[in-house]
């Protein structure tokens, strides 16, 4: 096979980045073609790579980078099925993210520079699907880092722009510190930083403080794929443009740590500690992120903790052991949330607003944008895990694995011994996956209701919430003390949406109903992995279809509750004054009708602020440390630069005495002049 | 006789000389100091020249030149203590203090009304 | 003090039984009382609160120099240090008094608060010139001969080995004439023109202290009487 096809794969979109940097400014005609071309071929080209490689076949290539005192740094390339599987999903995604933003970003004048990122960051995650070498990934690793920082910082003129890109480079630099030494560890104890090298090692055992290492890695898994601790950069991330919401959520940054725990299974699956870590990890994720989307008013922050709730069933399946069922819930995970990201900036571009409770007010929303309408309703079944779409067979793969691991028969496919993986592990994830199911039931009901379905809309408050209506009006309307990430958009609301913006959806909406078919035969999606069964058994798929249709008619019945109690003109119990001024509570949170109000109860405050997470780091870490700036602060200011003042002032002081002496008196002088030589004489005579 | 009294004299003459170059205020007397110092040092030469009795008669010679020198300086000295009379209206050396440090109280801002006076009368006159 | 016996010994006239202080020549007494005189008027002279006996009290001290010098054999340094000092470098000090206005009678600010620094100063340089010069020539003896200065050996030796020296002092007494002359004469022009910024309105342009007192005529309104007053600030800063 030829090399150069791959070694391609991560080049074009680099080369299409600077090419679109280049040219963005002088020719802006050029822009468009340069951002989608090379990241297209690079799709197409993964695409013929992974039909070449086939099933069942690993690539191994390397040419040595440098040398060093310790391991070689080489370029690498290591292909096997999952490479093959998530650098098509990435293409995919990407060719449909630079298509859309055509129409997206239409109007702004940091077009450019925004392709060229994006294009950026398919390359990184390129080269960290394709890397043979722990050096070298980690590379792409950090590159995406950075790219995500300017992406989510890309309306840099709101504050919140700002500080979500400043959070989410802190907090993933922050695991990715563990990660690196983690990396470190590894290439010291295998004498090496090639990935086969390090899968060797670690099926013969020869890794000297697994539990370490692996621990170390999932740091910085946490930080990049938005699990519990480090979870928090997510949902803030929503301030950047929608589309980059997409590409972070659905196929690449948040993908990344979940691929890297895959692809080193075997290293993971020595430590058992790691692996009940893990899935602690996981459950905690899924559970709190799934409450949070629940209590969300902005529909981009419900989209960013569904994606973090299933980013832990992944993480959950990792730690039962069973890395084909994670990356399968991965790629179809990225196929719907990608679509379900594009759909919501079609909505938002439509409604004008980030708030699902002002779009509940829009007469005729579900008109206006019958494709965005559609293919949200189709994500969102498969969000929930209802079949017969993706989603589903992918949540049943993890399910599955969980119930093996929790039986103590793990699925670990011949990486490992089922015994590494402890039952605990298995027994957590299992747990946490079935309630999650339900709660993911729920929101994913209550989102497409409150967004689409929301009789008030029609009713009450429409006059107000005109398509014409000013920005100003519309971004007021959301709830005052919801989270909410606005955007900078100047597109039309009257207008429908071109072309570019609608196939995209279309063209994500395939995989989102057919791929989870492809594990249903083992010589199908399981042959280009590790081979074993993605079918669904029949308990679990029964629990957790169950479960998640109790989840949708529960959110189903609280809606239908809510919307008679409104229709009647009884409030709801939580919005007790009627009167905004007095109760200080806004006018939408009387008259929508929320389920997620009525299912959470009291927990829905805490949720809605994400349980207070950011607020206990801010106690916790940010204070501190801004107290310790303040101290440094202080230190440089006055200690420091005292002894710089004291020396200026000293001087200073100085001068002023010898100024004293400048009387301009002759006489003075002369006598000083002349003690002077008596002095000099006395002295040389004695 | 003892070369010790003449050179003894020029020493304190010199002293006294210098006691007044330091303490008078009128700068015409401080070049009358000066022209003790200058005699102390004649002194010195004569009395030298003749213990030494130098066939050049170098000392002799050099009190000549300093004579001469005295009487130059004298009259460059007179000139210049006019021309600072004229322009500030006095010939007190410590009032003179155009060139020290301005921070201070500016020296000859209160002789000012004086000069103004001189000029005056120069120019009626 | 091995140079200074050499020199002792080149000079050649040592005779130690003769040369006790104790035991002073006539010389030597006249020499000191005459010391004493100009020691005395020299102190007087800068000393007194009267300006004009300060000049004349260098009178006295120079006129004892003059007999200190014949004392020495120096007699043409004696009758050069009376007919310039005491007839032309007095009379141009007294003159320069009498212009700038020095008071007659005592003047109590003779002095300047520098007086105690210089008391000190002066002291402390006495005290070390005395010692220094004691400490030197103690035993030195002067042996004197007649005729050592007079005007046929001083003039010889002047014009035979001090010619050029004595060419280029009479250059520098022409220097100094002609500067002294530029420096009386110029500072008639030296009156600055008035600045533009210091000019007050309704006053004519140039109208400085000189020329509105000769000129009234530029300005015969209410700027005439103010203005001899006021346009030396202007100058003087």
């Amino acid at each position: 096979m030829n090399l150069a096809l791959p070694a391609l794969v991560p080049a074009l979109p680099a080369l299409g980045a600077a090419a679109t940097l280049a040219a963005g400014k002088k020719a802006p005609g050029l822009a468009r073609p340069l951002a989608i071309v090379p990241v297209a071929v690079s799709a197409v080209l993964a695409l013929v790579v992974a039909l070449q490689l086939g099933t069942g076949q690993t690539l191994d290539a390397a040419t040595r980078l440098t040398p060093t005192g310790g391991p070689d740094i080489s370029l690498a390339v290591h292909l096997d099925g999952f490479s093959s599987l998530i650098s098509v999903l990435v293409g995919v995604v990407a060719t449909c993210v630079q298509v859309y933003s055509t129409a997206y970003l239409k109007a702004d004048p940091r077009y450019p520079s925004y392709a060229a990122l994006v294009s950026l960051f398919t390359a990184a995650m390129f080269l960290v699907v394709f890397s043979g070498d722990l050096i070298v990934l980690l590379v792409g690793w950090e590159v995406m880092g950075v790219c995500s920082y300017f992406l989510i910082g890309h309306h840099w003129e709101t504050a919140d722009a700002r500080s979500a890109s400043l959070k989410a480079f802190l907090v993933t630099k922050l695991g990715d510190v563990p990660f690196l030494f983690g990396i470190f560890l590894l290439g010291a104890d295998v004498h090496s930083f090639r990935i086969p090298d390090v899968l060797a090692a670690a099926g013969e055992g020869r890794l000297g403080h697994p539990t370490l290492i692996a621990l170390l890695l999932l740091a910085g898994v946490a930080g990049k794929s938005a699990q519990f601790p480090l979870h928090t950069w997510l949902p803030d991330a929503m301030a950047g443009p929608t589309p980059v919401s997409a590409l972070i959520h659905a196929a690449t940054m948040v993908a990344a740590g979940i691929y890297l725990v895959a692809r080193l299974m075997p290293v993971f699956l020595q430590s058992g500690a790691a692996l009940v870590v893990l899935a602690v990890m996981a459950a905690v994720t899924m559970i709190g992120s799934a409450l949070c989307a629940l209590a969300q008013d902005d529909l981009k922050r419900v989209l960013a903790y569904s994606t973090v709730g299933q980013l832990g069933y992944m993480a959950g399946a990792l730690a039962s052991g069973d890395r084909e069922a994670s990356v399968f819930h991965l790629v179809s995970h990225g196929a719907f949330k990608a679509l379900l990201f594009l759909a919501a900036g079609v909505v938002i571009h439509a409604a004008h607003t980030n708030s699902i409770s002002a779009m509940s007010r829009i007469p005729g929303l579900r008109k206006r944008v019958p494709d965005a309408y559609w293919t949200t309703g189709i994500a969102l079944v498969a969000l929930a895990g209802l079949p017969p779409f993706s989603g589903f067979f992918s949540k049943e793969a993890v399910l599955t694995a969980a119930e093996h691991a929790a039986n103590g028969e793990a699925l670990t496919n011949g990486l490992g011994p089922a015994s590494g993986v402890p039952q605990a592990a298995g027994w957590i994830v299992l747990i946490s996956a079935g309630l999650t199911a339900l709660l993911t039931g729920a929101y994913a009901t209550r989102l497409f209701l409150v967004t689409f379905h929301s009789p008030a809309g029609a009713a009450a408050a429409a006059p107000e919430v005109l398509p014409a209506a000013d920005r100003a009006t519309v971004v007021a309307d959301h709830e005052a003390d919801a989270p909410y990430s606005p955007e900078l958009d100047e597109a039309d609301p009257a207008t429908a949406e071109p072309p570019a913006m609608r196939w995209p959806l279309w063209v994500l909406a395939v995989p989102t109903m057919a791929f989870g078919v492809a594990g249903l035969r083992p010589d199908w999606l399981p042959a280009l992995l590790d081979g074993g069964s993605l079918r669904p058994t029949g308990v679990t798929a029964v629990t957790g279809t169950g479960l998640a249709v109790v989840g949708v008619l529960a959110a189903y019945g609280a809606w239908r509750s809510a919307t008679a109690r409104l229709a009647t003109g009884r409030p709801a119990p939580a919005a007790v004054g009627r009167v905004p001024e007095q109760a200080g509570a806004p006018a939408a949170e009387v008259i929508v009708a929320d389920p997620g109000r009525t299912l959470l109860g009291p927990l829905f405050g805490p949720a809605r602020h994400g349980f207070g997470v950011d607020r206990l780091y801010h106690a916790l870490f940010v204070r501190p440390v801004a107290a310790a700036a303040q101290l440094v602060r202080f230190l440089d200011r006055e200690v420091v630069e005292g002894y710089v003042q004291g020396s200026g002032i000293g001087a200073n002081l100085l001068g002023r005495a010898v100024r004293l002496a400048q009387t301009g008196n002759a006489q003075t002088y002369l006598s000083a002049l002349l003690a002077g030589v008596v002095l000099l004489a006395v002295l040389v005579a004695v | 006789m003892h070369l010790a009294y003449p050179v003894v004299l020029s020493a304190l003459l010199f002293s006294v000389g210098v006691y007044g170059v330091l303490a008078r205020r009128n700068a015409v007397l401080v070049l009358m100091s000066v022209e003790l110092m200058l005699n102390a040092v004649n002194l010195n030469l004569v009395a030298f020249d003749a213990w030494l009795r130098d066939s050049l008669h170098a000392g002799q010679a050099l009190t000549l030149f300093t004579i001469t020198v005295a009487a130059a300086e004298i009259g460059l000295g007179l000139a210049i203590v006019l021309l600072l009379f004229r322009a500030r209206g006095t010939a007190d050396i410590d009032r003179a203090t155009a060139l020290g440090d301005p921070a201070e109280p500016y020296a000859s801002v209160e002789e000012e009304p004086a000069a103004a006076e001189a000029l005056k009368g120069r120019a009626t006159a | 003090m091995t140079g200074a016996a050499t020199l002792l010994a080149a000079t050649g006239s040592l005779e130690p039984a003769a040369r006790s202080f104790l035991s002073p020549t006539g010389q030597e007494i006249v020499f000191l009382l005459v010391g004493i005189a100009v020691l005395g008027s020299a102190v007087a002279s800068v000393t007194t609160k009267q300006l004009v006996h300060a000049a004349l009290w260098l009178v006295v001290a120079l006129g004892g120099l003059a007999v200190e010098f014949l004392l020495l054999t120096a007699e043409f340094i004696a009758w050069v240090q009376v007919l310039i000092y005491l007839g032309s470098v007095i009379v141009l000090v007294l003159f320069g008094l009498m212009l700038t206005k020095a008071p007659i009678g005592r003047s109590p600010d003779a002095d300047s608060k520098n007086r105690w620094v210089a008391l000190v100063v002066a002291l402390a340089s006495a005290g070390t010139l005395v010692t220094l010069v004691v400490d030197a020539f103690r035993t030195s003896w002067i042996d004197l001969g007649a005729g050592g200065g007079s005007a046929a050996v001083t003039g010889a030796s002047l014009f035979r080995n001090w010619v050029l020296p004595f060419e280029a002092l009479s250059v520098l007494l022409l220097a100094a004439l002609v500067g002294a002359i530029v420096l009386s004469r110029g500072a008639k022009r030296r009156v600055p023109a008035p600045r533009a910024g210091r000019l007050r309105a309704g006053r004519p342009v140039g109208s400085n202290g000189t020329v509105a007192a000769t000129a009234p005529r530029t300005a015969p309104e209410a700027a005439a009487p103010s203005a001899p007053s006021t346009p030396s600030v202007t100058e003087e800063s």
